[in-house]
């Protein structure tokens, strides 16, 4: 799946990037299990065609699109992001797509959309931990209206110039650099526009560890754990220091301004 | 306390293997095979995309694994009337506390930098950092008086008292472990380490409600 090279700020960071092997053999996808090794075991019983996702709620025009459709919505970009867990590592990954704004505009806000709230895939067929206890099943995120329309939130269709893994959330899913990887919803199935802040899946589990926005901020930590530091995966090695993270992941030239005001601490 | 249990066919036979000069050094190697696996891992990069968490988790696992086999050779002896056991059970608690600093070590090197003052600000601020840390704390005064010139010093009885601090080391070390993975909700490695310690705790518990004479261990 080839991408051109982006135009947005910020959208291209030089910083090496993650080797492909450990992008696919080192996730977070709780649908397949919660060892890191677990989704690239498990997720290779996913079918991801056909697939569909249905834009609901607050908009004009609201529909059900085939990932055919999607694919073709608009022109592919390479966008290659920094990416941090909220567990204190990190990756440079070369993601395939497009902002999202481009499928917000064709299918047009009303007035009262002030949240998008993101639905996966929740089947027990394909997914084997689905209704295990860890989390509500389906695994829904969400954002602000503004932070979902901001060029550098990414739907994302492919890594390293091909398709997505399984694992790593095919055939759909969301990048969203400045927040904690959990707010990237991976294998959506569904896109509601919505007028309240959406009941996200880690707030509904742990309000206190997992706040709605979980920008990435080193001065505001996990009630478990710093947030000052991180480890980049496959590249710092065993016995170096972990190194400074960034606020907003580095990217807070581009976002900073969606928070004019917030209090971080509180708006965590 | 053999002599009180029928001996078991082959006991006498496999008690001569279990005495033979060779089986401490034996042992001995055996319990440093993780320690190598480990380092090899290290060294040959087959340890994951995340060495340094491998490191941590393996030889956390391994304390919890040498603290059951600590644990169970007194229960052991009994059962299978060999009290030639007991001649591995100090071995295998400083192996314990062996592996138990190796853990602490690779979460303050391999996370925290060797920083010494991030270590302290980080581990009370981890409630099951902090459990981990008491049980290796604890652990520390029984292997400080694992050798014959200590037990002697200290007489049978005042040993034989701080040694049972080993089943709070136990109890901290399960809850460690369970805090630790209380996060995901993913309980099921815990509930066997728990299963076996509470076998292993329950079977002295009785032991010494029926004011059988048990020792310490």
């Amino acid at each position: 799946l080839p991408g051109a090279r982006s135009g947005v700020a910020g959208a291209s960071t030089v910083e090496k990037q993650t080797a492909y092997a450990d992008a696919t053999s080192y996730n977070n996808f709780y649908e397949f299990g919660t060892g890191k090794e677990d989704p690239a075991r498990n997720a290779g019983k996913l079918q991801t065609r056909p697939w569909t996702v249905a834009i609901e709620g607050e908009v004009k025009k609201p529909q059900t699109l085939g990932i055919e459709d999607l694919l073709k919505l608009a022109p592919m970009e390479e966008r290659i992001y920094r990416l941090r867990c909220v567990e204190g590592w990190s990756m440079v990954i070369p993601w395939v797509g497009y902002s999202l704004a481009e499928l917000i505009k064709r299918v047009e806000p009303t007035g009262n959309a002030k949240f998008i709230e993101f639905v996966t895939l929740a089947d027990p067929k394909q997914m084997p931990f689905v209704g295990s206890r860890v989390l509500e099943w389906p695994y829904v995120e969400g954002l602000r209206l503004d932070e979902a329309l901001h060029p550098l939130t990414l739907l994302a269709f492919g890594m390293y110039g091909e398709v997505l893994p399984n694992q790593n959330g095919a055939p759909v899913r969301l990048v969203v650099p400045w927040k904690y990887g959990f707010k990237s919803a991976k294998s959506l199935v569904k896109i509601r526009f919505v007028e309240q802040q959406p009941k996200t899946a880690w707030f509904k589990a742990a309000s206190h560890e997992y706040g709605f926005y979980s920008n990435v901020n080193p001065k505001v930590d996990h009630p478990r754990w710093s947030q000052a530091t991180e480890r980049r995966i496959g590249e710092d090695g065993i016995f170096q220091k972990k190194r400074p993270t960034q606020m907003f992941n580095g990217y807070e030239a581009q976002v900073g301004q969606l928070y004019a005001g917030l209090d971080l601490a509180k708006n965590f | 306390m053999s002599a009180t249990l029928p001996a078991p066919r082959g006991a006498r036979r496999n008690a001569s293997v279990l005495l033979r000069p060779a089986a401490k050094p034996l042992l001995f190697v055996a319990s440093l095979l993780p320690l190598a696996w480990l380092l090899y891992g290290a060294l040959a990069n087959t340890l994951g995309a995340n060495p340094a968490e491998a490191l941590i988790r393996a030889t956390g696992d391994w304390t919890l694994r040498f603290l059951c086999l600590t644990l169970a050779v007194t229960p052991l002896r009994q059962w299978t009337g060999q009290p030639a056991l007991l001649r591995f059970r100090r071995m295998l608690g400083l192996f314990t506390f062996f592996y138990g600093v190796l853990h602490f070590l690779c979460y303050a090197w391999l996370d925290m930098g060797f920083d010494l003052a991030e270590i302290t600000r980080d581990i009370p601020k981890r409630p099951f950092a902090l459990v981990g840390f008491a049980a290796l704390l604890l652990m520390a005064p029984l292997a400080a008086t694992s050798f014959n010139r200590a037990i002697r010093a200290l007489g049978a009885k005042r040993w034989q008292a701080l040694h049972r601090l080993v089943y709070a080391v136990a109890l901290l070390a399960i809850l460690h472990f369970f805090w630790m993975r209380s996060a995901k909700h993913n309980y099921a490695e815990v509930a066997v380490y728990a299963a076996i310690l509470a076998v292993l705790l329950g079977w002295r518990l009785v032991a010494h409600l029926r004011r059988r004479p048990v020792a310490a261990g």
